[in-house]
């Protein structure tokens, strides 16, 4: 087992190329802080900057109003080009789209690697599997995958997008995040599987998922009182 | 192997099952290596990580790399090996400032985090070592870690946080504008929900900090979130609050505006320092009382809404499958808990007399009003004294003098909180909520003592 371990992990290693490690020379940015800078006379060590705010003009300074005269508005184009979270009303779906036949394809070139052809996982990978598990939940052998399990298509969106794939994260466009959702979808028998079935911001928004009544608010405390 | 029967798949995932079973292999390998060799390091009582079983774990942590630089230091992580002199009164100490001006533990403490070998690097976590903590702090760099995509290294020159969403004014704010406003700090435990996912169903790790290591003390400064939110104006359809870290994960957990508007803190410093890079370097949120997930760190967006976002770490993950096949969602509080770190598994009492029992308490809902401590596996209780001041959501210590006649013991602890909630045994637990929950597991904890002082884990 502990050497089995260690081949995965180096296959891991391998598979990710450069996990973070070291700076190595990095001449764009600075990639550490330099020491304290030494005063004058004394030699004792400079304290550190008193920090600037970002304003560039000093509003009317009203702490009781929260008015601090500090930080900055932010604009809309700030916020978009960090915005990408996707709730299961459709809000925050970008424009674009994808068909399973599409994703068929991207899917076995970027996800299958991970979480194998058949979508059932590759559990030294840490891979989950996808689908399958329909109506297992409540047995004594739950099998939890998006299509048992997730109840919001708009969270395999989301998190495709932000976080897959693992090698390269958020490298996804939003078409091609499409198309993975309508082939995944497809498979797990959700939406369809002719190829040109197609997902984009509207259809995506009302897929219903098969789980999507399996969640209820926390009941605790439940015991100990 | 059998391992896969002690995990099975009706209650761990794939990924569960793996980090379970490379846990079990590895502390085994660990304390093993511990029994196997001769080591200044054990001191009778306890069982030291030895130079061997560093190196496992090293190898385990980070590849051969880590392993390499790990065999060839002669200190413990974060010391310095120097010359130990025979009689430190007939000679000069080493000269001040060796250190560079920044201290380093002694090289006789070798106390290290332990990592919960998932199969895949750059999702992992790591324990903190209760059994050998003091107090209720836990040093900075003994924190647990959880991570779902690395440790990113981030210039706190650039790192911004941007709030918006349903504000009247959505701003954005460099590190040095949050240092520029009013600040708080606070004591605050954290604690994975996680911990102690492998103890549901049989006693299987064997000590403390396997059991109950992803909790952890620190006192945190920062803004508090309400200052940063009444200054953009939230409107009054908001509801909840999603807060994103700069991760590769890109971590993601909404949280109900009223705790960002009560005691949510935008973090910055750790027990009177920066952030260290794993706890959330420059910038993360602290939720206390809630489960760990949701202090997203790396913090670099908050947008408030009126729904949740429905994450996947709040639908996919963090929920508790009961066995009726529903799941439970959004169990943000971590409920009252207690362990007795001394004596715990994995040591062993050389012999009969008097030993202070010790461990530690919190609650997600307050203060840690009581803790009893049982010696007959919950027949009796007494009720054992608190070291003060006893703060809200953080870690308290409990003390117990007791003496160990040499016979057989069960020993446990129980807290109850300021809201009269009573930690539970495990039989009630899994009553309500079977067996198939594998997270927010606050049952009572039993160390059975041998004859021969032996310490193990037992479900009691």
């Amino acid at each position: 087992m502990f050497t089995r371990n260690l081949t995965i992990i180096c296959a891991m290693g391998a598979l990710s190329g450069a996990l973070a490690g070291p700076a190595l020379a990095q001449d764009d940015a600075r990639t550490a802080a330099a020491l304290p800078e030494t005063l004058e006379e004394t030699g004792e060590r400079a304290p550190a900057k008193v920090p600037e705010s970002s304003s560039e003009t000093v509003g009317d300074i009203a702490p009781a109003d929260n008015d601090y005269g500090i930080g900055q508005p932010a604009t809309e184009d700030e916020i978009a080009a960090i915005d990408i979270d996707v709730m299961p009303d459709g809000r925050g779906l970008p424009e674009g789209s994808g068909t399973y036949a599409e994703g068929e394809e991207l899917y076995e070139t970027i996800c299958a690697a991970c979480h194998g052809s058949d979508m059932m996982g590759i559990s030294e990978l840490g891979a989950p599997q996808l689908i399958g598990g329909r109506g297992t939940l409540a047995s004594d052998k739950p099998v939890k995958t998006v299509e048992s399990y997730w109840p919001y298509a708009s969270t395999f969106f989301d998190y495709t997008h932000r976080a897959m794939p693992m090698t390269t994260p958020g490298s996804l466009t939003t078409d091609e995040v499409y198309a993975i959702s309508a082939y995944v979808l497809g498979k797990a028998g959700i939406t369809g599987t002719e190829p040109d079935a197609m997902l984009d911001a509207a259809s995506m928004a009302t897929v219903e998922m098969p789980n999507a009544d399996g969640f209820v608010e926390d009941p605790r405390p439940d015991v100990g009182e | 192997m059998s391992d896969t029967e002690q995990f099975p798949a009706s209650i761990y995932g794939p990924t569960e099952r793996r980090m379970a079973e490379s846990m079990v292999e590895i502390e085994n390998q660990m304390l093993e290596a511990a029994e196997e060799e001769e080591c200044d390091c054990k001191d009778g009582m306890f069982n030291g990580v030895t130079r061997r079983g560093l190196l496992m774990g090293g190898v385990a942590l980070g590849g051969s790399a880590l392993a390499g630089s790990r065999a060839m230091a002669d200190a413990p992580p974060g010391a310095i090996e120097y010359y130990v002199q025979p009689d430190p009164t007939k000679e000069q100490g080493r000269l001040i400032l060796d250190d560079g001006g920044y201290g380093s533990r002694s090289q006789f403490e070798n106390e290290v985090r332990w990592r919960y070998p998932t199969a895949s690097l750059d999702s992992s976590w790591s324990m903190t070592p209760l059994a050998s903590g003091q107090g209720i702090m836990t040093p900075s760099g003994l924190h647990f870690e959880r991570h779902h995509g690395g440790i990113p290294t981030i210039d706190p020159a650039t790192h911004e946080l941007i709030l918006h969403g349903m504000v009247d004014r959505p701003m954005r704010f460099t590190m040095d504008d949050l240092k520029r406003l009013p600040a708080v700090s606070k004591i605050h435990f954290i604690e994975c929900s996680g911990n102690g996912l492998t103890e549901w169903a049989k006693p299987t790790l064997k000590t403390v900090q396997g059991t109950h290591g992803l909790t952890s003390t620190s006192e945190w400064t920062g803004v508090r979130l309400s200052t940063l939110l009444e200054m953009a104006g939230v409107q009054d359809s908001a509801a909840w609050i999603l807060a994103e870290g700069a991760d590769a994960a890109v971590m993601t957990r909404s949280v109900p505006i009223d705790k960002a508007m009560d005691d949510a803190i935008v973090a910055y410093a750790q027990n009177g320092e920066a952030l260290r890079p794993e706890q959330g370097y420059p910038l993360r949120l602290l939720l206390p009382g809630y489960e760990g997930n949701t202090h997203i760190k790396w913090l670099r967006r908050l947008d408030v809404s009126d729904k949740p976002f429905m994450t996947r770490e709040e639908t996919s993950k963090y929920t508790d499958l009961m066995p009726d096949g529903t799941a439970r969602q959004f169990s943000l509080d971590m409920e009252a808990k207690s362990v007795i770190t001394f004596p715990s598994g994995a040591m062993k009492l050389p012999r009969a007399g008097f030993y202070e029992v010790s461990g530690i308490a919190w609650s997600g809902r307050g203060k840690i009003t009581r803790v009893e401590v049982s010696a007959d596996g919950g027949a009796t209780w007494q009720e054992a004294a608190l070291d003060g001041p006893v703060l809200s959501k953080c870690h308290t210590r409990f003390r117990l003098p007791w003496t160990w006649t040499g016979e057989e013991a069960v020993l446990q602890s129980r807290a109850v909180d300021e809201t009269g909630y009573i930690q539970p045994t495990l039989e009630q637990l899994v009553e309500v909520r079977g067996l198939k929950s594998v997270y927010h597991l606050n049952a009572i904890q039993s160390w059975h003592i041998a004859p021969d002082g032996e310490v193990t884990n037992v479900h009691a």
